[in-house]
């Protein structure tokens, strides 16, 4: 789960990192009245989960409250890369003398916490790796020893921090930014840019805060920050009803049970000529309720045109998984969907059989995956 | 011979008086698998079908000689269960549970790995070496006994590649479901080591699917150590990035991890990589006749 900018600030807070004082605004007048409050020059910035928003003229900073105002009208309900502005955060605007990156994150392939940090802050850190990669100093940290103050001397010395006061206060940061990546499981804390003001003040100007899903049950105030209303509307209906859905851009919907298998059959339809129009894993269960609410998920996607079932029954039963689409059939409106399925493994001779015995038309059973992916692709063409 | 498991198995069930846990553990011992106890804290005294629980893995090991430790217990005690299984000496943990913490996981892999405990899972079905023993989800009655090893990232993928496998008349000597986390006890790496190894294993198929590097790194161990051919199938070339595709391990970060990436990294190295369940088993086929 991605953290906005200020939900991520705000827990770099709660452990010392040093950031501005802000207010949220969802309108320009509180964004008025935020640099009212806060008074002198703001910086009002788009609070959206994706890079590039200072390009995309999401940032703009405000030299007074109805400067403040003008700029908000302006920002409010900007589409960045797809992402349409609802909120803003207005901090005062920082005097910059420097700029540096220092990040955390959790490196699966090397199975150790990563930190990274270079003087050549305020651009892309991929950038920074690309062309003068000695500037980037990358240090991973064994997580049993934990954080050590040798970590932060390697990143501040290595990396070419030569003012004294500068190397004390981003050794400080390095210890909590640790702290707060272990303590809220995060998988990313990137502070981009890290600032140094005239007067040599170090602090964080932007957060990028990334936290694993797994860990949100450790943490309920983290995933009381989820934002539905900036997710995909029908991912967001998906994980209420408890189905693992993401939505592509096609018109044949798949479900099948497992992520594997999911993946697999989407690339399968992709293969017959189709466009598969989402991945949906019914999970390891895949109960008959499981399938009626998959399908109520999946069909309210306007763009499907035929569904296509791939199951291979190992703890999922396929004689359960045939009666959810009957149940399915009945609870919802599915007449205008072929629906092709192809069952095997557990009790699939009596899922066939129940579906045979329920005589729907719209019913297309098919013997194995490839031939049911070309089926469903072809009544997708001619619904 | 087979791997990780093979006739001197001798299986205890954390979770064992769990729904979960008794059905698994039961059909695993149904197969022939030698189930020798169950663990559930404050249980110990009971029996499951006959099968003996204790309270500790300790007990387990000492009073019933079990070797190889089967997890199904909830999320949130799973990590404690793998520290107590390690720490009880038992030679190979394998953890079905799924929605483990990553955090919690990459300390409990830096401390098993220093230890020379072989960890499979978690979020994957278990392993099964037919003929001799299964330990975990994988429905056995689909699989045969063979010269064929599979390693996969996946289950029910495994099942279809498995399915594929059989009606070729073709057998296993072991399958392996490494798991779907970002950070899994055993790495492609690991698993192809010990296939390279067995005599029974002629071929070794590996099933890799989006998200991190390890397909990545099996190729290049494949091209210098592994002598014996080696098949692939990569799951996920539709997938968009940055999102999670039902394995908490299966996203592309960025321009990393694509499948694309995989086959290509794969095919650079000579592994040929299949474009469906199908054609992989197909290839198979072709190579062992």
């Amino acid at each position: 789960m991605d953290l906005y900018e200020y939900q991520g600030k705000d827990l770099f807070r709660r452990v010392g990192i040093p950031v501005s004082d802000g207010r949220l605004a969802t309108t320009a007048e509180e964004a008025r009245e935020a640099a009212e409050e806060l008074g002198g020059p703001v910086v009002v910035k788009a609070q959206v989960l994706t890079g590039g928003r200072g390009k995309a003229g999401g940032v703009k900073l405000a030299e007074d409250p109805t400067d403040a105002e003008a700029k908000a009208h302006d920002i409010l309900g900007l589409d960045i890369n797809g992402h349409v502005v609802r909120m803003l955060w207005i901090e005062p605007a920082s005097d910059i003398e420097r700029e540096y990156y220092l990040s955390v994150t959790f490196d699966r392939g090397a199975k150790k916490p990563l930190f990274m940090f270079t003087t050549q802050g305020g651009v892309e850190i991929e950038q920074v790796a690309e062309e003068s990669p000695d500037a980037l100093v990358r240090l991973h940290v064994d997580p049993l020893e934990g954080f050590q103050p040798w970590v932060a001397r390697r990143l501040v010395y290595g990396g070419g921090v030569e003012d004294p006061s500068e190397q004390k206060q981003i050794a400080a940061i390095v210890e909590k930014l640790y702290r707060v990546f272990v303590e809220f499981d995060a998988m990313l804390c990137e502070i981009n840019p890290l600032i140094v003001t005239p007067e040599g003040e170090v602090k964080a100007l932007d957060s990028k805060f990334t936290v694993d899903d797994n860990a949100l049950y450790a943490h309920p105030e983290i995933a009381e920050m989820r934002d539905n209303a900036a997710a995909d509307p029908l991912e967001t209906f998906a994980r209420e009803k408890g189905v693992t859905y993401v939505k592509l851009d096609g018109e044949v919907g798949v479900l099948a049970n497992g992520a594997g298998l999911g993946m697999s059959t989407v690339d399968v339809v992709a293969h017959a000529g189709g466009r598969p129009a989402n991945f949906c894993d019914l999970g390891g269960g895949g109960s008959a309720e499981g399938v009626v609410d998959a399908l109520e998920v999946i069909t309210r996607d306007e763009q499907v045109r035929s569904i296509f079932f791939n199951i291979f029954g190992g703890i999922t039963r396929c004689d359960e998984v045939a009666r959810g689409i009957l149940a399915a059939l009945e609870r919802l409106d599915m007449s205008r969907y072929p629906i092709v399925v192809r069952l095997d493994g557990t009790n699939a001779e009596e899922g066939r059989q129940i579906l045979a015995d329920a005589g729907r038309e719209n019913i297309h059973p098919e013997a194995t995956m490839l031939d049911g992916a070309r089926r469903a692709v072809e009544l997708a063409g001619a619904a | 011979m087979a791997i990780i498991l093979d006739n001197d198995t001798r299986l205890v069930v954390a979770g064992l008086t769990g729904s979960e846990g008794r059905f698994h553990g039961l059909r695993n011992r149904a197969y022939g698998t030698n189930l020798v106890a169950g663990v559930t804290p404050g249980k110990g005294g009971q029996d499951v079908e006959g099968v003996p629980v204790f309270d500790t893995v300790a007990d387990a090991v000492s009073e019933a000689g079990a070797n190889t430790s089967l997890i199904f217990v909830p999320a949130r005690f799973a990590v404690d269960a793998i520290y107590e299984a390690v720490d009880a000496g038992i030679d190979t943990v394998i953890c079905i549970t799924e929605h483990i913490p990553a955090h919690d996981m990459l300390r409990a892999y830096t401390y098993f790995r220093g230890q020379g405990t072989t960890m499979i899972g978690p979020n994957c079905p278990g392993v099964l070496s037919p003929g001799k023993a299964n330990a975990g989800i994988i429905p056995a009655e689909i699989f045969s006994e063979g010269s064929v090893g599979l390693v996969s990232r996946s289950g029910t993928l495994t099942y279809q590649i498995g399915h594929e496998l059989t009606q070729l008349g073709l057998g296993n000597s072991t399958i392996v479901g490494i798991g779907g986390d970002p950070v899994v006890g055993s790495s492609f790496v690991d698993v192809i080591a010990k296939f390279e190894a067995d005599e029974q294993t002629e071929l070794i198929v590996l099933v890799g699917e989006i998200g991190g590097d390890e397909e990545e790194k099996a190729a290049a161990y494949v091209a210098a150590h592994v002598t014996k051919p080696v098949l692939a199938y990569i799951a996920g070339f539709s997938a968009p990035p940055g999102k999670t595709m039902g394995h908490a391990g299966a996203i592309i970060s960025g321009s990393s991890g694509t499948a694309q990436g995989k086959k290509e990294a794969l095919e650079a190295r000579g592994i040929e990589v299949g474009t469906t369940p199908t054609e992989v088993a197909q290839m198979v086929a072709t190579r062992l006749r």
